[in-house]
């Protein structure tokens, strides 16, 4: 097993490690964590969970299980990653056995707000740019140093450039990501807020 | 960017601050929170050392893990009851409204929210589950969240977001007989594709949506998850206020009046400017069935499975994967599938009228002796109000089982599973690789009258034909 995991703290400006490829559109969050490891009250056993079924079926060549791939932190994938169930277990899954940043051709929206919120960059790639690095993430090894202030991702002497949006990016360089205290912050407009809602009133 | 659309009015109406990393700041009117997603979201105030900022709008109910065959107490499994005691435990420390099992109110979250009228127009509504966009049927702006989202609600009752863009799927003309709203979100999410509407809030309008009935746009909304959209709404009409007089949580006596002016003030506008609009002919859609493993991969039941030729370049990957897993070909008609579960329930198609259509296809029938066919209705209220009608009835004496109300298998975390690789035809919304329980149980999705007809052919067919028997 890996080290003992930390969750990521305060303000996020780089990932650097291992690539890890898995390949396919449309990887729903049931498939990430299928729904049987939600009955649960914390997110601590989650990361040996992650992709459970779909290593089963493919009997110990998933990416997940390969040698190769054990300590890789940057996860690329394809289309619409994500889509699905809100459930924030898929990236909690994800980040507990590894996973720090995901680069991707495009990801569902929930999974999306679900990784930032937790810590996790999600950058995007176009197709024709992911393929290759697949491949090349698959047959030998692919590291990266990703600098999010200019949304980079430096291999060696080449640059790729990755797109990532500005508000998430400001948020992982601020350390805003860990948005409560950030919310908190503005309890006197909140409270006002409140107040002037036509159907609080409404409905008392 | 949108103008004067509902969603622009409910958006500013809510908008606390603008964040300074560019994000906006948003007041959540309604918080729905359930067993699975909000445990955590509890563990994490109490790290944090925080309360729930104001627990009166804050509702639970327990939906997703609760067995429907005995609901007695302790649950059979272990985990399930853990589960639900979190929630007791952490709804009565934090003095929030709990709707428990035996309450008369307990049911599938978004089933229940509804019918006891805390749903209204103009609210932003939150839950920590994708289906939550079933809320906008109200005009209301309501989305799914993730865990960490829910302990920033129960916080500070605001989250962190970006504005939404807004597309109008104007659905013109009507549908047909024995077609069905969820066989026009199907059809939708077929045309658009399952990650269109990612970026955006889906407003559905025109003529065949206004025909619906509230428990029809709620079907509709439902589903805009599947097509990408977080959020989906219906702009509020005299159908939505006639449904919410006077149910529990309405406004009463001269609030009532105030509360409809006021809605009707939030529709969207003549002049309203959308970032995209696409247009549905309605009356073109035949009862539709999924054949593969996204809810876009779906086909009108006349309808042979399309070859990959057929399919765009970005589809072709996905279908290759579907063909292999759900063992169906390409060219072949989706017509007399065989079939070996019948579910039919869920937060997409487990309401009373629901249940009212599928009966009636049942009437005198006798489900295929190869079939196990079971109703799982939404809620409590739903289950009395079936009971009183006859439905139980009607449906036992087919051969159905009659269940308690929950979630039960449109995703399986509770003991109600597909098993090995058998076929369901389902009134869930997700067709997804081993949704339904089994690691290799394969997912028909169809309306509730279309699961009725496949439980008494044991094959998937066109109830059209059932309804002129």
């Amino acid at each position: 097993m890996k080290e003992e995991f930390k969750p990521p703290k305060g303000k996020i400006i780089k990932v650097c490690g291992k690539c890890i490829s898995l390949v396919g559109d449309d990887i729903d969050t049931d498939r990430i964590i299928p729904a049987r490891f939600l009955k649960c009250v914390d997110f601590e056993s989650l990361g040996d969970a992650v992709f459970e079924d779909d290593r089963k079926d493919l009997m110990g060549k998933h990416p997940f299980d390969l040698k190769s791939n054990r300590n890789a932190v940057i996860l690329l994938v394809n289309s619409n990653f994500g889509c699905g169930s809100s459930r924030e277990h898929a990236p909690q899954a994800l980040m507990r056995w590894g996973i720090k940043a995901i680069i991707g051709e495009s990801f569902a929206e929930i999974f999306y707000s679900n990784c930032i919120a937790i810590g996790i960059p999600c950058f995007t790639l176009a197709k024709k740019d992911i393929k290759p690095l697949q491949v090349r993430a698959d047959t030998g090894n692919l590291f990266f140093d990703i600098d999010i202030k200019n949304v980079i991702a430096i291999e060696g002497s080449t640059k790729h450039k990755l797109q990532l949006k500005e508000s998430s990016k400001n948020m992982f360089l601020t350390g805003e990501w860990d948005a409560t205290s950030t919310l908190l912050s503005n309890i006197k407009l909140i409270e006002s807020k409140m107040d002037n809602l036509p159907y609080i009133n409404l409905n008392n | 960017m949108s103008q004067n659309t509902l969603f622009d009015k409910v958006w500013d109406l809510h908008k606390v601050a603008d964040l300074p990393g560019g994000s906006s700041q948003v007041f959540i009117g309604l918080h729905l929170i359930h067993e699975v997603t909000s445990p955590q979201a509890f563990g994490a105030l109490k790290d944090k050392n925080l309360k729930v900022k104001f627990p009166s709008r804050t509702i639970a109910t327990v939906d997703h893990i609760v067995p429907t065959d005995n609901q007695s107490r302790p649950f059979k499994d272990n985990l399930a009851e853990q589960m639900i005691e979190a929630l007791e435990k952490n709804c009565k420390k934090h003095k929030i409204k709990f709707f428990n099992i035996g309450s008369g109110s307990q049911g599938i979250v978004h089933v229940v929210a509804p019918e006891l009228g805390l749903t209204q127009p103009g609210m932003t509504i939150a839950c920590g589950d994708s289906h939550t966009s079933t809320h906008g049927a109200f005009g209301s702006i309501a989305f799914g969240i993730g865990t960490s989202q829910v302990r920033d609600v129960l916080a500070s009752q605001t989250l962190a977001m970006n504005k939404l863009k807004v597309r109008q799927i104007w659905c013109k003309n009507k549908l047909s007989d024995g077609v069905f709203a969820k066989d026009l979100v199907l059809h939708i999410i077929n045309k658009l594709g399952v990650k269109a509407g990612v970026g955006y809030a889906y407003e559905f309008s025109g003529p065949a949506i206004h025909l619906l009935s509230m428990e029809e746009r709620m079907t509709i909304c439902n589903m805009s998850i599947e097509g990408g959209a977080r959020c989906g709404y219906i702009n509020p009409d005299k159908i939505t206020f006639n449904y919410i007089k006077e149910r529990q949580f309405a406004p009463k006596n001269e609030n009532w009046l105030k509360a409809v002016t006021w809605w009707k003030s939030l529709a969207s506008e003549k002049d309203a400017i959308y970032d995209d609009v696409v247009s549905i002919d309605a009356s073109k859609v035949e009862p539709t069935v999924t054949w593969g493993i996204t809810p876009g991969q779906s086909i009108g039941v006349s309808q042979k499975i399309p070859k990959l030729k057929e399919l765009s370049e970005d589809d072709q990957f996905i279908a290759g994967e579907a063909y292999e897993y759900m063992g169906l070909n390409p060219g072949q008609a989706i017509k007399n599938t065989p079939i070996d579960v019948c579910f039919i329930g869920s937060c997409t198609n487990g309401r009373i009228s629901d249940l009212r259509v599928a009966a009636k296809i049942v009437q005198n029938h006798k489900v295929s002796p190869n079939v196990k066919a079971f109703v799982v209705p939404g809620s409590e209220k739903v289950a009395k109000a079936a009971i009183e009608e006859g439905l139980d009835k009607i449906f036992k004496e087919a051969g159905f089982q009659w269940r308690e109300p929950g979630c039960s298998m449109c995703l399986a975390m509770n003991p109600d599973k597909l098993t090995g690789n058998q076929v369901s035809a389902s009134s869930s919304n997700r067709n997804f690789k081993g949704r339904q329980g089994s690691p290799s149980g394969r997912t028909l999705l169809m309306s509730p009258a279309m699961v009725a007809a496949a439980a008494i052919e044991g094959k998937v067919s066109d109830v059209r034909e059932f309804i002129k028997k």
